[in-house]
């Protein structure tokens, strides 16, 4: 119960993994020589084999892809497929390399290596963050999720707009502002980022005119607001501060969690953006390598 | 004085229409120029029940192996459909007298005096009561509060008002749920007798007081405000006013409709006040009936619905049947030919009527049971026969429901399997074991077996073996719950028996039978609700529970610690009565529970018979205790246990679970919930509680006893002998299941259109892709069909397990017993 990724059934694939990298460490030091015809390379038989295999595990590993989606599917399961990938991924950066013996330069095999190296690289990056980022996500998360959060936040809003109808114009707008230019989310970019855009138009006086300012994890408003409390005139008016000041407090945490959330789901997701189009890009390259290479000859 | 008629019938649902359907045909055979019978019904239209439908609604003809008999037509189609010919058959020539509820039936056969709430008197020789069980709602109890365009005591639909003021009177979830749909294009006031919305569900509390406190929503409440008056409009379009009685006095509310959602009366206090019987106090409990569907009451008869079947097509077989008795008929019943067809391989040549008649008075339990229940008992049972093997090879199995062949010397069912059918021996002989591997007893014909699962739900503990030429009457557990609850007798024979069987599985006594009833006689059963506690931690103990169904959580500390969890057959507190009567735990029944008290004495003469067996107890009592201590120690841990069990997943068998820790989020899971059933997801990953990791998603955990089963009228939905909780194509979207299950874990949903295949969505990026679409318009022919529960099965019947599992890339869900959650919190 409870096996990840990597340590599905035993490290089963972990071993499975090691032995074919010994086979291909084996079968590279047997090439070459000094009476042999051609220093270790693709082209030896050999590096036919290591070629050979390295292209049938870029095909089954881009087959990942299509064995995730076939929901009927008995062989095997996922998780299974998932781990076995990881460590024949891994292995496939040694395999590639021991075939072309190190030999790169401008083209197309070179591209196809690459390419190989640049999945292999996104692979590591998501396999960090499956092995990493839900256990983050979940202890932002504990007790309520998103919506709860969501439904609080609307909650504490609606609590601000009501309680700021008793304080001065100035104040009201100050909050309503804040509330209004409050920003969560935006482009995937931004949402990456997790960087808070959130302002707060600061009211003007008889010498300034009106403006927005950055509001950044809802300091300005909180701050300002505690600013205020020791200046209160009247005891009521301490008590709608402080209620405000309470009110904002625990908007900020929301909003920061809230941010961090979306934050954590996108670089849960975002590698695949990455990895799947450069195995296509990868797909394509090593057939035209393998081709040229057949032309050639 | 009033009308008076040969019959009257009451209640013009499906029952009450085909009644009067055979009765006018009679009157036509006579040449009658004046109706000799009327049929009543109190709303101001015919089959209130069937107009409440949705619209549109497929109605269905289930059961399908049951032909209909009467004038009046019925076969599956759209409830238009079938309201417009039940019309056509009224238009034919139907006595029928609308708006005419009746609230009083006094007399006797020949001179009954029926009471209509207009003041109206009936009189007539016969009255047969047809009123479903839908029972009538609540009326605000004043002047003008007949339901009329202005004062409603139901919402079809909230869009059909706009920018109208409108009072919502009630402060249950209906009222709730219809004022918040209404304030969307209204202005909406809900009126509350009380000073809270005590009664209603956590989630429309929460909405009603969010609408409330809302203030961009035209939404408002009177509390403490109960109704003093209505006036209705002075013309159609007008406004009237509903008046309130505050704490701040008389207050006139001006508005354009009244909504008022109290509830229903249910039917059964008329019934009685009629002086028909009902013997069990249980709440579904129906009337006691003969053969003619006659009540206690000589010529008060009780057919449909009302009498216990909640079908339509068994509705109208009987009001057709009904008045062939009335007229002194005593026409073989439209299920002839399926009793007929069930004993059709017995080993003997009798008519199907005496068998029936036979069959009840060789079983003592049955003998004294009204004799129309027993027959409903044994069209909804199989008949089985064993044979010897060589014979049953060339013994060819006829339908479906024909007399079933099984092979003799070989178990009817084995330990472990999930089935919750309850056998009687009627011919032959049975071994049975108790537990597992357990000593062997024999039963002869007249005794019963299967009450464990039946009553606990769990899996069959031992096997039962049938012997040669053995005659077995298998019932499923749906009409056993309903007898038990229906029948004092039965339900107090079943439950000695299993006490009795209780105690010899978990003690082994070596004691004569008599005394073991004795003894049996002795033990009190008691019921406990979700979060009551059996016993507390540091109170002295005089006794122990075995528990009979449901499950118990023994705490140390504080509520969520807790430390182990024991299901039915367990023993709870054994140690008070083993050495240690100070309590170390406390034991809360984590769902609704019933267990077994036996007290210090009882416990002595059980296990004083057998010294033996009391090693092998002390044996299990020590494993136990070191199983409590490790968790004690792992608070962690323990307070996990404490979670799930919280969630409800104590009565789970098979519950998904999912390792936040792992999850990534992919949604993969609901993806292949979703492909692997029609397009339709049957789970929803991120919804529900999460704690320390493990998060319970909303999706069906296969309760021990499904909450679900409980009233679906074509009985659609059955558990596999693995134990899958599954819906089968006889679902006709009632919607009980979906209201019943309290996990949420049934939908009501059109079927989905079919996917393109993976190849052209991938190449030609045709259709939508591999997973759930959001949302989808259901083809035309699937909206014909209407919608259907939909829920998971466990994905019943699929090479290599549950989907949703299967998919995960990360191993994060995981389907899983209750027996398995101590590994599953200890593994970290
Ligand atoms: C949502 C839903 C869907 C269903 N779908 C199906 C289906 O697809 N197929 C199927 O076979 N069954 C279905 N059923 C069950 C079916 O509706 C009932 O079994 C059937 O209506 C029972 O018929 P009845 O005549 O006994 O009672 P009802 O149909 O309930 O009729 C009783 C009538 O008596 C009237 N009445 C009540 N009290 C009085 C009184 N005091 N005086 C005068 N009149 C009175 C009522 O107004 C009503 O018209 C469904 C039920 C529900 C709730
Ligand atoms: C069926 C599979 C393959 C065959 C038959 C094959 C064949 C060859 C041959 C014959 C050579 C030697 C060319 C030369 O000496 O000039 C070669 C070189 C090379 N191969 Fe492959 N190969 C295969 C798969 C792969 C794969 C999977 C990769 C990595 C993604 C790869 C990357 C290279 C590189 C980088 C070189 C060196 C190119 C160079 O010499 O400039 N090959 N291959
Ligand atoms: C050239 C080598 C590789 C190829 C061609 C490849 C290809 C793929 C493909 C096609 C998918 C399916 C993605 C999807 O459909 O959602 C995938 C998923 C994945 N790959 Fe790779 N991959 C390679 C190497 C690696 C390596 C080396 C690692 C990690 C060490 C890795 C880690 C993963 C992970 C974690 C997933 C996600 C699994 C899932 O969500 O189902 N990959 N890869
Ligand atoms: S649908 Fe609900 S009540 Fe039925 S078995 Fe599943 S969880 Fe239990
Ligand atoms: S498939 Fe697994 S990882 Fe993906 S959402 Fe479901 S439980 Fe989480």
């Amino acid at each position: 119960m409870r096996e990840s990724l990597l340590g599905w059934q035993q490290y089963r694939y972990l071993k499975w993994g090691l032995v074919l990298l010994l086979l291909s460490v084996a079968l590279y030091v047997t090439q070459g020589g000094s009476n042999a015809a051609q220093p270790p390379n693709g082209g030896t038989w050999q590096g036919y084999v290591l070629g050979t295999l390295g292209a049938l595990l870029i095909v089954w590993l881009s087959l990942l892809g299509v064995r995730k989606r076939s929901y009927k599917s008995t062989a095997g399961t996922v998780q299974g497929w998932a781990s076995a990938h990881v460590y024949l991924g891994t292995v496939l950066l040694v395999v590639a390399t021991l075939h072309c013996a190190l030999q790169f330069g401008f083209n197309v095999h070179t591209l196809a290596y690459v390419l190989m190296c640049l999945v292999v690289v996104s692979g590591f990056y998501g396999l960090y963050a499956y092995m990493h980022l839900p256990g983050r996500l979940a202890s932002i998360q504990s007790g309520s999720g998103e919506d709860g959060r969501l439904d609080e936040l609307a909650r504490i809003d609606a609590r601000v707009r009501d309680t700021s109808e008793r304080c001065d114009a100035n104040l009201q707008s100050l909050m309503i502002s804040a509330l209004e230019l409050t920003r969560v989310g935006g482009s995937a970019w931004q949402q990456l980022l997790a960087r808070d855009r959130s302002r707060v138009m600061v009211p003007g006086s008889d010498t300034q005119k009106a403006q927005a300012v950055a509001n950044v994890e809802q300091e300005v408003v909180v701050s300002h607001l505690a600013g205020r409390i020791p200046d209160a005139r009247k005891q009521s008016e301490a008590e709608v501060l402080n209620e405000l000041l309470g009110l904002f407090g625990r908007r900020q945490v929301l909003l920061h969690q809230l941010r961090r959330e979306v934050q954590l789901r996108g670089l849960m997701k975002i590698w695949l953006y990455f990895h799947i189009p450069l195995t296509m890009g990868l797909l394509v390259a090593l057939v035209v390598h393998i081709l040229t290479v057949f032309i050639y000859w | 004085m009033g009308e008076r008629y040969h019959i009257a019938v009451v209640g013009a649902g499906p029952a009450g229409l085909s009644a009067a359907g055979r009765a006018a045909e009679y009157d036509r055979e006579a040449g009658a120029t004046s109706p000799s019978y009327v049929l009543l019904e109190g709303f101001s239209i015919f089959a209130k029940t069937i107009q409440k439908y949705q619209k549109g609604k497929h109605v269905m003809d289930e059961p399908g192996f049951l032909a209909l008999r009467s004038p009046v037509p019925f076969v599956a189609g759209r409830r238009e459909e079938i309201l417009g010919a039940w019309q056509d058959s009224i238009d034919s020539g139907l006595n029928v007298r609308y708006d005419s509820d009746v609230t009083g039936i006094s007399g006797s056969r020949g001179q009954f005096v029926l009471q209509l709430q207009s003041g109206d008197e009936i009189e007539a020789e016969h009255v047969v009561l047809s009123i479903g069980t839908q029972g009538n709602p609540r009326s605000l109890g004043v002047k003008n509060d007949a339901e009329s365009d202005f004062v409603r005591y139901t919402l079809d639909d909230p869009e059909d008002f706009k920018k109208e003021t409108i009072a919502v009177v009630g402060a249950g979830d209906a009222a709730i749920e219809n004022a918040i749909a209404l304030s969307d294009y209204n202005n909406v006031y809900i009126i509350n007798r009380r000073n809270e919305f005590s009664r209603a569900k956590d989630g429309n509390l929460n909405a009603v007081l969010a609408a409330i406190n809302d203030k961009s929503r035209p939404f408002h409440c009177r509390y403490e405000a109960g109704v003093a008056g209505v006036e209705l409009p002075a013309s159609p379009g007008e406004m009237g006013a509903i008046v309130l009685n505050t704490p701040a006095g008389e207050e006139r509310l001006a508005c354009h409709r009244i909504i008022a959602r109290l509830g229903t009366i249910p039917p059964r206090s008329f019934v009685e006040s009629c002086g028909i019987e009902i013997s069990s106090p249980s709440a579904d409990a129906v009337p006691d009936v003969d053969r003619h569907y006659q009540s206690n009451v000589p010529g008060l008869y009780v057919i449909g619905a009302l009498g216990g079947y909640p079908l339509i097509k068994q509705a109208m077989n009987q009001g057709y049947d009904v008045i062939e008795f009335i007229h002194g008929k005593n026409t073989k019943p439209a299920d002839y030919p399926l009793l007929q067809d069930q004993f059709s391989g017995l080993p003997y040549v009798m008519d199907a009527e005496d068998v029936l008649e036979l069959y009840q008075q060789r079983i003592p339990m049955f003998r004294r049971m009204n004799p129309l229940a027993f027959r409903e008992l044994i069209i909804e049972s199989r008949i089985l026969v064993s044979l010897p093997p060589a014979d049953l090879a060339h013994t060819e199995q006829k339908g479906e429901r024909s007399t079933v062949f099984i092979p003799a010397g070989e178990p009817v069912y084995r330990n472990g399997e999930f089935s919750t059918t309850f056998y009687t021996l009627v011919e032959g002989e049975v071994k049975l074991q108790l537990e597992q591997d357990g000593p062997w007893h024999t039963l002869k014909p007249g005794q019963f077996f299967g009450e464990m699962s039946l009553i606990s739900g769990r899996p069959r503990q031992g096997d039962a073996v049938v012997s040669e030429d053995a005659i077995l009457i298998e019932t499923p557990r749906r009409i056993m719950v309903k007898l038990m609850n229906s029948n004092d007798e039965v339900r107090k024979g079943i439950d000695r028996i299993f006490i009795v069987r209780a105690l010899q599985a978990a003690f082994r006594p070596d004691l004569p039978l008599a005394e073991l009833s004795a003894v049996a006689g002795q033990v009190e059963t008691c019921r406990f609700n979700a979060g009551q506690a059996l016993f507390s931690e540091g109170e002295e103990g005089d006794c122990l529970h075995l528990i009979r169904s449901g499950t118990v959580v023994l705490s140390r500390g504080s509520a969520n610690m807790v430390v182990a969890q024991h299901h039915s057959g367990d023993l709870v507190g054994q140690m008070a009565l083993m050495g240690a009567p100070l309590r170390r735990d406390t034991a809360v029944a984590a769902v609704r529970t019933e267990t077994i008290k036996v007290k210090r004495a009882e416990f002595l003469t059980l296990v004083n018979s057998q010294p033996e067996h009391v090693a092998t107890l002390q044996g299990r009592l020590s494993s136990l205790l070191e199983k409590t201590n490790a968790m004690a120690s792992q608070p962690e841990a323990a307070r996990s246990i404490g979670f799930l069990m919280e969630q409800g997943l104590g009565e789970a068998t098979n519950a998904l679970v999912i390792d936040e820790s792992l999850c990534v989020g992919c949604d993969n899971c609901e993806r292949a919930c979703a492909e692997t059933h029609g397009g339709l997801t049957r789970l929803n990953r991120a919804a529900g509680p999460s704690f320390a990791n493990l998060h319970v998603p909303i999706s069906c955990r296969h309760c021990e006893l499904p909450h679900c089963m409980k009233d679906c009228p074509p009985d659609a939905i059955r558990r596999s002998a693995d134990g899958e909780v599954f819906i089968t194509d006889s679902c006709i979207g009632c919607g009980n299941c979906e209201t019943n299950c309290p996990y949420n874990a049934i939908k009501l949903s059109y079927a989905a259109p079919p996917k393109p295949g993976l190849l052209s969505w991938l190449l030609f990026g045709r259709g939508s892709g591999p997973g759930q679409p959001q949302s989808f318009t259901p083809a035309a022919a699937d909206k014909e069909r209407g919608k259907k529960a939909v829920k998971c099965d466990a994905c019943m019947g699929q090479a290599g397990g549950p989907a949703c599992v299967r998919a995960c890339p990360t191993g994060a869900a995981m389907r899983l017993s209750p027996e398995q959650f101590v590994a599953l919190v200890e593994a970290r």
